[in-house]
């Protein structure tokens, strides 16, 4: 990663947006609050918006995912951009080579914006040091890193339930090494200035690093979950899992499963979320995501009015500097 | 330079020729929508005054301007509030100062996105020259003839003023 903060102009305004880590707590509900506004688009008889008119996106998934790159999809076309999706393998083996013909093949098409999903941590911010000046980057999730569109739309939903995060416990359960939502949610919390941010999973899924960013690690359901106001499950990474960090998912459900039982330590008015795709039976049961606590659809509809928040930031910069001025 | 006008008194005047208008015309049961920020305050004297049946409707413009590439969104961003359907209906569309009449095509622009309407009558507070577009307003409380560098800006919502300022 890059030391210097490429995500901010000159002068301190969104241009790229590849990580929590870095952005203020103003900028960060400066977004929360614009999503606000775009969340109302959907529920119109016309649910589109002129703002990205003529603009062309492309969502360059070199990682398969289905939920956010719909959700990408719609937030583009909600604002009237136009967008392309180009699902490119990763099996090629001169990597860098190719990446850059991509990027410049697609930079002499017109595009305005990448959206980067990637399985290499640091993908989106090289992807972003190396494009023309008038594109900005979004990071859709890289390697073990961030995935800061996730953060943001958890931290709406939260929002839309419990107002002030300063009065906030927050338990994120389950796998955290693999999990690159677990760091920009983490990341997102502290920069909200939540009053505490709380990790719960097996000792061979949390990273040891994890206690220099101030959270409180438990190992255990029922004295991590206590009286806590938000319950965000992550998925168990199958597809990541490398060596024996598991006994079984049957065992993992037993422990770290969340049941009707296990959220009833959590405060009675506490909120469930989960990023998705769900496993039910294994990180959580399907009374509990079913159930009156969950919020996990709200979450999927939230994405969206994230994104085009983000996606009108980012795009709302450029030729921002030269035209201060403005007529009524 | 400022120069002091009686906001209460446009507004009274503003009821009036509205209620006329829209006898003249036969509009039965008009809808009432203010544009944010200005022209919410000055619909919300007009709708209380006229008795409107309809919940006043409050529209943001700010995903529709048309300088959104050159100055990026606008900072003050709320939602729209249109609960109604709008289709068929008379709509009343209020604003504060009408201008260059860019907001005002903003604004229909986003309406049509809500549904369609019978008609829009325009009601202006203030009507200044700098026109750039061919709009014309059906209401106007006052019109004024500003000096290069001038413009007129209302504050509020407690209590409204109005105020002429050299810009810059």
């Amino acid at each position: 990663m890059t030391g210097k903060n490429i995500q901010l102009d000159k002068n301190g305004n969104l241009k790229h947006f590849l990580s929590i880590e870095g952005l203020s707590q103003p900028l960060l509900h400066t977004i929360l609050n614009y999503a606000e506004s775009f969340a109302t688009v959907d529920k119109r008889p016309v649910k589109k918006v002129p703002l990205l008119r003529g603009k062309t996106i492309a969502n360059l998934f070199f990682e398969p995912s289905t939920r956010t790159r719909t959700t990408f999809e719609l937030a583009a076309k909600r604002l009237s951009a136009d967008i392309l999706n180009l699902n490119i393998s990763t099996s090629a083996t001169s990597k860098g080579e190719i990446l850059s013909d991509t990027l410049r093949t697609l930079e002499a098409m017109h595009c305005d914006m990448f959206v980067v999903r990637h399985a290499n941590s640091g993908a989106a911010h090289y992807i972003a040091s190396q494009v023309a000046p008038h594109i900005s980057v979004i990071n859709a999730g890289d390697g073990r890193h961030e995935h800061p569109t996730q953060a943001m739309l958890d931290m709406f939903t939260i929002k839309q339930h419990k107002k002030d995060f300063t009065k906030l416990s927050v338990a994120i359960v389950g796998d955290i090494l693999h999990s690159r939502v677990a760091r920009s949610e983490i990341h997102a919390l502290n920069v909200l200035g939540t009053n505490e941010v709380r990790i719960i999973g097996p000792h061979t899924l949390i990273p040891k690093e994890i206690e220099k960013l101030g959270v409180h690690i438990y190992h255990d359901m029922n004295s991590g979950l206590k009286d806590v106001d938000v319950v965000v499950m992550l998925r168990l990474q199958r597809e990541r899992m490398r060596g024996a960090l598991l006994p079984s998912e049957d065992e993992y459900f037993k422990r770290y499963g969340l049941t009707n039982q296990k959220l009833k330590h959590a405060k009675k008015d506490a909120i469930v979320m989960h990023p998705g795709p769900i496993n039910r039976g294994v990180e959580i049961d399907s009374d509990v995501a079913d159930g009156k606590h969950s919020v996990i659809l709200q979450q999927v509809s939230h994405g969206i009015a994230i994104r085009m928040a983000i996606m009108a930031m980012v795009m709302g910069q450029i030729n921002r500097d030269e035209n201060k001025e403005k007529k009524k | 330079m400022t120069e002091k006008i009686d906001i209460n008194v446009l507004i009274e005047n503003m009821a009036e020729n509205i209620s006329s208008h829209c006898g003249t015309q036969g509009y039965k049961n008009p809808l009432m929508i203010g544009i944010q920020r200005g022209g919410v305050w000055i619909a919300a004297r007009l709708h209380q005054k006229l008795k409107l049946a309809d919940p006043l409707g409050e529209l943001n413009i700010a995903f529709y301007r048309d300088d959104f590439s050159k100055i990026g969104i606008h900072p003050e961003v709320k939602p729209s509030k249109l609960s109604i359907n709008l289709d068929d209906r008379h709509i009343i569309l209020v604003d504060d100062v009408l201008h260059t009449g860019r907001t005002i095509r903003a604004a229909m622009n986003e309406i049509f996105d809500y549904g369609r309407p019978a008609s829009i009558s325009l009601a202006i507070l203030v009507e200044r020259s700098g026109r750039e577009l061919p709009i014309h307003p059906d209401i106007i409380g006052k019109t004024i003839t500003l000096k290069e560098g001038e413009h007129a800006k209302l504050s509020g919502p407690e209590p409204l003023a109005l105020e002429i300022m050299k810009s810059g």
